[in-house]
């Protein structure tokens, strides 16, 4: 295997890590989606390293040269977390619903004006006399 | 005890209906001061029902918020109705309200936490080996960080004062978050004491680390101190120790 080849599959793997890391402590990544980004990134550095594991690792799937055995690890870790990413996504997308609804439900119930701020002087005798409305009719 | 302070018990809850009502009464007979909240998780049990009939106030996220979701809304609550005093007694039934009367003692000016241990004298508290392994990785860790010995660091048996109820209605750690946040404390310039609890071992429901997610548990608590150490300071208030000392040029 080329000495070129490893060097930049070191470097690369190293600089994933570090800055992995370092947006963690930015608090720009939360540890909960960091962990996968961590694994992938020292499995990677790993097999960048130790060309016997490597070697191993692409006799035993039958891949020629080496090297591209490390493309095939890396392509298998970043189809595992977009995976990953579309159910946190998912979840997301369920959890923004209900939070919506939840707010559409409660704004009907504080009253549409004093929901959206009612800053407007002229708007609160309006207000206030809806108010006295629903207050009446509850 | 200074009668005068208001003092609030945050009860987080997941699917607790089988100890929660034991837990607000308990809480009622041996500490009437505190006015009870019960943070409901989402539970899919009866938990928020039994937690009302037994006299408490139910706050419901929508969703699911995991253990430090659920009790920052407890902070939050406490910041924002002016809460003197919060302690935070699991709704599993674990920890004992005769007890938080030793919190409440240990609480002094200076002291911003009070954490209940099991871990102070030995032979305490017989939890299975690998779960106390974990503790006491996680304590032997932290006490080097602060530089105070720190005992049992995942207790959630706590109770704070305003200054705590601040710093973490602002920012509490978002999965498993007991054992950062004693490392946020100390980083905010905050102090912490420990005092002898007894904990039962849990009335029921599930806890929120089963055996398989132990392993993850550990890597995330170790990752998040280890990293929570690059951080940088925090802001300093007027009043506290500044950073560099600007006495030396004097």
């Amino acid at each position: 295997m080329d000495i070129r080849i490893q060097i930049v599959a070191i470097v690369g793997a190293g600089g994933l890590l570090l800055a992995i890391l370092e947006l963690v402590r930015r608090r720009k990544l939360l540890e909960r989606y960091a962990l996968l980004w961590l694994f992938s990134g020292v499995v990677l550095l790993a097999l960048a390293a130790w060309r016997g594991a490597l070697e191993e690792l692409a006799q035993l799937v039958g891949i020629a040269y080496p090297p591209n055995a490390l493309f095939f690890v890396a392509f298998a870790f970043v189809l595992l977390l977009l995976l990953h990413f579309s159910v946190a996504v998912s979840r997301l997308t369920d959890q923004t619903k209900v939070l919506a609804q939840r707010l559409a439900l409660l704004e009907e119930r504080v009253g549409p004006a004093r929901a959206a701020g009612a800053v407007d002087d002229t708007a609160l005798p309006e207000l206030e006399a809806r108010e006295s409305v629903t207050s009446g009719s509850g | 005890m200074a009668s005068a302070r208001t003092a609030l018990a945050v009860v987080p809850a997941y699917n607790e209906s089988a100890t929660i009502e034991g837990v607000i009464r308990s809480l009622r007979v041996h500490a009437p001061q505190f006015d009870v909240l019960v943070i409901d998780d989402s539970s899919t049990d009866d938990t928020s029902r039994l937690a009302r009939a037994a006299g408490a106030r139910v706050v419901r996220p929508p969703f699911n918020l995991g253990i430090g979701g659920a009790v920052q809304t407890g902070f939050v609550y406490a910041l924002e109705a002016g809460y003197d005093l919060m302690v935070q007694v699991d709704g599993d039934g674990q920890h004992d309200p005769k007890e938080l009367s030793k919190l409440l003692d240990t609480m002094a000016p200076g002291v911003d936490m009070v954490c209940g241990s099991r871990f102070l004298t030995k032979g305490g508290y017989l939890a299975p080996i690998s779960r106390r392994a974990g503790i006491h990785v996680f304590a032997w860790l932290l006490s080097r960080f602060i530089g105070q010995p720190v005992t049992d660091p995942t207790s959630g048996f706590r109770l704070y004062n305003r200054r705590a109820i601040k710093l973490f209605a602002n920012d509490y750690p978002h999965d498993y978050p007991e054992v950062e946040a004693v490392l946020m404390l100390h980083h905010h310039e905050l102090t912490m004491c420990e005092v002898e609890v007894h904990m039962f071992q849990r009335g029921g429901g599930s806890s929120s680390i089963s055996s398989g997610k132990s392993a993850y548990y550990m890597v995330k608590v170790l990752l998040a101190l280890f990293i929570g150490l690059a951080r940088k300071r925090p802001i300093i208030t007027a009043g506290d120790k500044a950073p560099v000392s600007a006495g030396a040029r004097l």
